[in-house]
């Protein structure tokens, strides 16, 4: 265990690592899933044009879990990220085949709305991008606002309920007609999450979302995925593999288009079946 | 070299110095309250004003931003929306000739249009005029301004559930709202100046009038005729009339620029 963990986890990391995955959960992709729970992905391909960047992946997502993707540059795991909210057909060329099954409806199915796909799959981008012209109440009660119609006083509810969920409403509850850009890049981003939260979405999608933050930023968006993981099936896209090894349940490896490997974290960090796997978390390549 | 740019940058400014300067001199005197509230007095009679000529101008130019905005607006929505299709590279290339194009063409084309079937000069001509004018400047201005709005904010919208058009009305124009009110700003600005395009659509006249089926008098079209006068005193009062326009187009001018620094602050 230790020889393949310690070229990526300091030690003080590798007992937090230990700690966590003792609490993991037992279900898991080697159990036999239940096809109406979670996200359950069969013979997804991806294309931008010609070029086929996902490469039949077929995996169960389980529910209310943390599961980390992880791979090197260009292996497919943002685009296997953005056919899950129905966001990878919005690029030019761009289409997708195969089923996603999230809690038994196929989102891909003729007379599924993307719209209201993404309405249920919430999603936080790499870069914090919180709507320029719009204060940091504004930006949390965005998605309500432009999709229905609620009272003043329910808006703030929500606002500051989302806002405390995502640790942001201690720094924020004097400030809220301030505008959004005027936050840190930490506190953008979280601003992002409850954006995300505010809309009530079973599903979270993150995409590298501390990828652009200092470290300190970075524990506390990792604290705030700890946090959130009983209530949302939470889906993360990271290069940190001490990140992923920290914040998931499940490991998901891709490599060219292609999963290679998708097991428990503790299985992936610690016995990985497959070579390309222990290659890449020891940092032989990628 | 340094000397070259200071060189450049003096023969840049002295014209504007100049006529900025010559403006004063020569209008500043006749710029009095009779002139911005009367109408022109008789020939061979002393006096008179614009009064009836500026609001002709304001008149003639809400006329024009009633056509050219909603237009160019709409349109500039669909460049900047759909940026590589055929009928946005076909329209973007013919908007770059449209701006091209001498104002008078415009006029001829309005004239053609408007005041033969209606067999008279009128406030409407000159609008639609100006308003053709219009539409290419908005048409590109907000083609640029949507494409300057970053994709990761209508990501944003779309990944809240938005649908696409209610992402582009209420996010991306938000976004783009003070360029947008820069581009109309700068646009009524170019068109104020416009005479050529005046002569025979709103033509002239002398009286008070606010029906958009009369000729109607504009700043622009009475600097010239009293330009090309053999008058003194109305050598004076179209001095005075072009330092007028030049303080509007000013104001327009610093009106832009606080609508500018505004987004500059949010710098996204």
């Amino acid at each position: 265990m230790k020889q393949i963990i310690e070229p990526v986890i300091s030690q003080a990391e590798e007992k937090r690592v230990v700690q966590h995955i003792a609490g993991t959960k037992t279900m898991g992709p080697d159990i036999s899933p239940n096809r109406n729970e979670g996200i359950f992905v069969e013979q997804l391909s991806a294309y931008f044009g010609k070029n086929r960047v996902l490469k039949d992946v077929t995996m169960h997502i389980p529910k209310h879990c943390v599961t980390a993707l992880i791979g090197p540059s260009g292996c497919g795991k943002t685009t296997f990220l953005r056919t899950i909210n129905r966001m990878h057909e919005l690029s030019k060329d761009a289409r997708v085949e195969g089923t996603v099954l999230v809690d038994g409806v196929n989102i891909y199915a003729p007379n599924i709305d993307p719209v209201q796909v993404r309405r249920r799959i919430g999603m936080v981008f790499q870069k914090p991008n919180p709507f320029p012209t719009m204060s940091i109440f504004e930006n949390v009660v965005a998605g309500l606002r432009l999709n229905g119609r609620y009272s003043r006083r329910e808006l703030m509810e929500i606002a500051e309920r989302t806002l405390r969920q995502a640790a942001l409403w201690d720094e924020v509850s004097d400030k809220l007609h301030r505008s959004g850009a005027s936050l840190s890049g930490g506190q953008q981003q979280r601003l992002c999450i409850a954006r995300a939260l505010a809309v009530n979405p079973e599903v979270i999608l993150m995409d590298e979302p501390a990828s652009a933050l200092d470290p300190i930023s970075t524990a506390k968006i990792e604290e705030l995925i700890f946090e959130l993981r009983n209530q949302y099936t939470i889906v993360i896209v990271t290069h940190n593999m001490q990140q992923a090894a920290r914040v998931s349940d499940y490991t998901a490896f891709f490599y060219l288009g292609e999963l290679i490997e998708f097991d428990r974290t503790k299985q992936i960090f610690i016995s990985p079946s497959k070579k390309q796997t222990e290659d890449y978390i020891t940092g032989r390549f990628g | 070299m340094s000397v070259l740019f200071s060189i450049s940058i003096v023969v840049v400014l002295l014209p504007l110095v100049f006529i900025v300067g010559f403006l004063v001199i020569q209008g500043a005197s006749s710029l009095n309250w009779d002139f911005l509230t009367r109408r022109p007095a008789p020939v061979g009679e002393v006096g008179g004003g614009m009064g009836n000529a500026i609001v002709g101008s304001f008149l003639v130019i809400l006329l024009a931003m009633i056509v050219g905005v909603p237009l160019g607006i709409l349109g500039g929505i669909f460049l900047g929306e759909f940026p590589s299709s055929r009928l946005s590279q076909i329209t973007r290339f013919a908007a770059d000739v449209l701006n091209g194009t001498p104002s008078i063409v415009m006029g001829v084309f309005a004239y053609s249009v408007i005041v033969m079937p209606m067999h008279r000069f009128s406030a409407l001509a000159g609008g639609f005029a100006l308003g053709i004018i219009m539409i290419p400047i908005m048409l590109r201005t907000t083609d640029e301004m949507l494409q300057l709005v970053p994709t990761a904010i209508r990501e944003a919208s779309l990944a809240l559930g938005v649908p696409y058009w209610k992402t582009v009305v209420k996010v991306v124009l938000s976004t783009a709202k003070s360029g947008l009110i820069t581009g109309v700003l700068l646009a009524v600005a170019r068109i104020s100046g416009e005479t050529a395009p005046l002569l025979f659509t709103a033509f002239n006249n002398a009286f008070w009038t606010a029906s958009l089926t009369q000729p109607i008098s504009t700043l622009t079209v009475q600097i010239y005729t009293y330009a090309i006068s053999p008058y003194d005193d109305w050598h004076r009062q179209a001095w005075a009339g072009a330092l007028l326009l030049l303080l509007l187009v000013f104001g327009i001018n610093i009106l832009v620029r606080a609508v500018t620094r505004g987004r500059d602050e949010t710098n996204y």
